[in-house]
């Protein structure tokens, strides 16, 4: 157990929480802010808000400099935690960026939407550096609560209450799963820190309790990633909610379980992992792209996608550690790249109400406004896994992993799903480009904030296409750097 | 021995609360049942020597959320269970499926545990202890929870408040 | 540890006796006098009108919930109390930090007017 043993925190302590404190205070200024302002202008909460994220993001390079344990073991900051910590800050700030519009045309409180999106996104890189269980399940919960809460925010929408009652009942379950397990390895190993634990469960007699308490907090986490067969609430919360908290709560809170999930796999030694790993991710594959084959809702049709990601970014998980990590982190990134950019472009074309979401309204986009038709289009090609995109370097590394670890079953499951999953996105190109438009669906000029969105997402999604090279570099060094 | 018969009281009476919580049909009914399993947890507790998680579960639950159940239950105006096929089927397959999971748990706690890692009563109990837990070795986690319980706030005040006062497209 | 609480165990324990006791005896000793207009609930003396199983307002749902969470926060002052001496200034000042976060949220509440009843 190294950090300092000292009766105070030390100003480091601090600097290692600097974007959470960052993202803290602007929080809470928002709340404050909100009810002062007297015309209550969502465009200023909205600028303090993104003023926020890009303070935060500047912490986070900050926090990066001081590497090492905080708080007594509770934190610890190394390039794992900041390469997470930098995704869903980024992912944060393109997501407000998002909402300007969304704002204005669905008249939503803005003060607690983006106070909601802050102090989640607090929640949400906690659990990126946290390494000890009863922090994570804290931050856990912040993420989550938050998230309950913005499905819910279409306040005349009966749908969106709908959404948020349904994934507020099913996620308290399985936070309540998750806390069970953790209660469950605390009595197998008499600790709740994961180092301690690594060191308890790396010993020759692994205690069936300890399989117990990790096979529970899989399905909590499992539930919060949309892995099947804990994915059923999925296409009605992603139907239900805004589009924008879509585009986040598909990404940022998603990326945070996963970094969790990595620390708990290969840090605590799992027992089990494997063969855990393999059912879910297969489950999660199929029944995702089986799913999306016949949805023409759009945002259930990204839902279902979603939880097919979530399956192909588990094989990563079954893989071994030096190349799986490297290959999860880099599939994390990119997905949230393509996906809050499809998100951006379906939240814009929604119009007032979130009229038009459906396949068909999507008919002739490319004569209407080609430039948006061709967003969404490498946005699409990215999630099918087409080369010179994001998506398809994430695939391949993740299925290199894979082979590299002899699971060619999970492999050969992993691309004939791809080659389903290509037909229900091409699906949707086909209608852009090839079907007359309708005439009464309009087509807005994109504002400022959601065309900067886009162009961040867009070039997110080639950059990590083209050149992949520093990123997974400095996933690789990550790895070396935490395991080694 | 009297430590013994106190388990073994506050245990039945534990089971039966929550027994009976399901039994009835009402839903104040089994809200006062729940009351019963609420109090009996505070006496484990205070069995296995955590007076201050004790003192906490009978003046939390046992009073401040016992108090929004009933409000919720009053607010939702929740009239008598109805039995459908449905739920005679969920009770044909839960209760077996309940007692072979406590089975499970039971054995694997029993037989498969090598050593129990943490014996009852090690655990910090009066608040001395936990203070010095709470203000040193979890200061994060604490600082952390009122975040969290400023979270809740807001979702109270934005999804129970009326749509009427959100602001209108102007 | 439960030693300390022998007295609060046997007082549970006559609590437990006694209720039924008291209940049985009554029982025994009252008139038994039935009637339906003394089942009718008091509305300050006249007839009822309509049912009592009314809809409450959601507004006590507010206040229940807001209060525990205050309830919440109240439960952590305890030990830091206990500990106050030891704990020191730096106690202090985190103590601050946490109330100050909530104090945040409560006066952002009454801004926003939820506690209004009307």
């Amino acid at each position: 157990m190294n950090g300092s043993l000292a009766m105070v925190p030390q100003a480091t302590d601090y600097l290692r929480v600097l974007p959470e404190i960052v993202l803290s205070i602007f929080g809470m200024a928002i709340m404050f802010a909100d009810p002062l302002l007297k015309e209550r202008p969502p465009r200023t909460l909205g600028t303090l808000a993104l003023l926020g994220s890009l303070l935060a993001l500047a912490a986070t390079w900050v926090q990066a400099q001081y590497p090492g344990f905080a708080f007594w073991n509770m934190v610890r900051v190394d390039a794992f935690s900041v390469f997470f910590h930098f995704l869903i800050v980024a992912v944060t700030a393109v997501v407000i960026l998002t909402s300007f519009e969304y704002m204005e045309v669905e008249g939503i409180r803005a003060g607690e939407y983006y106070g909601l999106i802050l102090l989640g996104a607090v929640g949400m890189s906690l659990m990126s550096s946290a390494v000890e269980l009863v922090l994570i399940f804290l931050a856990l919960e912040i993420s989550s609560i938050a998230t309950y809460i913005l499905a819910g925010f279409r306040r005349r929408a009966a749908i969106s209450s709908e959404a948020s009652l349904k994934y507020f009942l099913l996620g308290s379950f399985a936070t309540a799963f998750f806390l069970y397990g953790v209660a469950l390895m605390f009595g197998a190993t008499g600790s709740t820190s994961i180092q301690v634990i690594g060191a308890a469960l790396s010993s020759f007699e692994v205690p069936a309790l300890a399989y117990a308490g990790i096979a529970l907090m899989f399905v909590g986490l499992a539930f919060k990633v949309a892995a099947a067969p804990f994915h059923i609430w999925t296409p009605d919360v992603y139907e239900g909610a805004p589009a924008p908290v879509v585009g986040f709560m598909s990404t940022a809170p998603k990326a945070a379980v996963f970094a969790v999930l990595l620390r708990l796999m290969f840090e605590a030694h799992a027992p089990g992992r494997i063969g855990l790993i393999w059912v879910v991710a297969a489950l999660s594959m199929t029944l995702g792209n089986l799913g999306a084959l016949v949805q023409n809702n759009v945002k259930r049709l990204l839902a279902y996608s979603s939880i097919a990601h979530a399956g192909y970014l588990l094989v990563a998980f079954a893989a071994v550690p030096d190349s799986g990590i490297p290959a999860a982190m880099f599939y994390a990134a990119s997905y949230a790249a393509m996906n809050v950019g499809a998100f951006a472009v379906v939240s814009h074309f929604s119009n007032a109400g979130e009229r038009y979401v459906k396949i068909e309204d999507y008919s002739g986009l490319s004569s209407s406004s080609p430039l948006l038709a061709a967003i969404l289009t490498v946005f699409l090609l990215s999630l099918i896994g087409i080369p010179i995109t994001g998506g398809f370097i994430a695939k391949f590394y993740v299925f290199s992993a894979a082979l590299q670890s002899n699971l060619v079953g999970l492999v050969i499951l992993g691309v004939l799903n791809s080659a389903v999953a290509a037909y229900y996105y091409l699906r949707v190109i086909v209608v852009m480009y090839m079907r007359e438009p309708r005439g009464e669906v309009p087509v807005s000029a994109v504002p400022a904030g959601m065309g900067a969105a886009m162009a961040v997402s867009l070039a997110a999604t080639i950059y990590l296409g083209v050149l992949p090279g520093r990123v997974l570099d400095y996933a690789g060094r990550a790895v070396a750097e935490w395991l080694h | 021995m009297l430590h013994l018969v106190l388990f073994l009281v506050f245990a039945l009476g534990c089971v039966a609360g929550a027994v009976n919580l399901l039994a009835q049909r009402h839903p104040i009914d089994s809200a006062l049942s729940l009351v019963v399993v609420m109090g009996s947890l505070a006496g484990e507790y205070l069995l296995l020597g955590a007076e201050f998680v004790a003192a906490i579960q009978v003046i939390v639950y046992a009073g401040a959320i016992m108090v929004l159940f009933v409000f919720v239950i009053m607010l939702l105006n929740a009239g008598v269970e109805e039995r459908t096929p449905g739920s005679r089927v969920a009770l044909l397959l839960g209760v077996p499926g309940m007692l072979i999971g406590s089975a499970l748990v039971v054995w694997l706690l029993l037989e498969r545990s090598p050593t129990p890692a943490v014996a009852a009563g090690a655990l910090p109990g009066p608040p001395q202890t936990i203070a010095w837990l709470l203000f040193h070795d979890y200061l994060l986690p604490f600082e952390v929870t009122s975040i969290l319980v400023l979270i809740a706030i807001m979702g109270a005040v934005v999804l129970a408040s009326p749509p009427a006062t959100t602001k209108k497209e102007s | 540890m439960p030693q300390n609480y022998i007295p609060i165990f046997l007082f549970i324990a006559v609590v437990g006796f006694l209720i039924p006791v008291t209940l049985v005896a009554a029982k025994l000793v009252r008139p038994e006098n039935p009637h339906r207009t003394k089942l009718m609930p008091y509305e300050c003396g006249i007839d009822p009108v309509g049912s009592s199983r009314g809809r409450y307002t959601i507004r006590f749902y507010i206040v229940a919930i807001l209060f525990v969470v205050f309830d919440v926060e109240t439960i952590f002052l305890f030990p830091w109390a206990v500990k106050f001496k030891a704990l020191g200034v730096f106690g202090l000042v985190e103590m601050l930090i946490f109330l100050t976060i909530l104090i945040v949220g409560y006066i952002w509440i009454w801004k926003k007017g939820a506690l209004d009843w009307v």
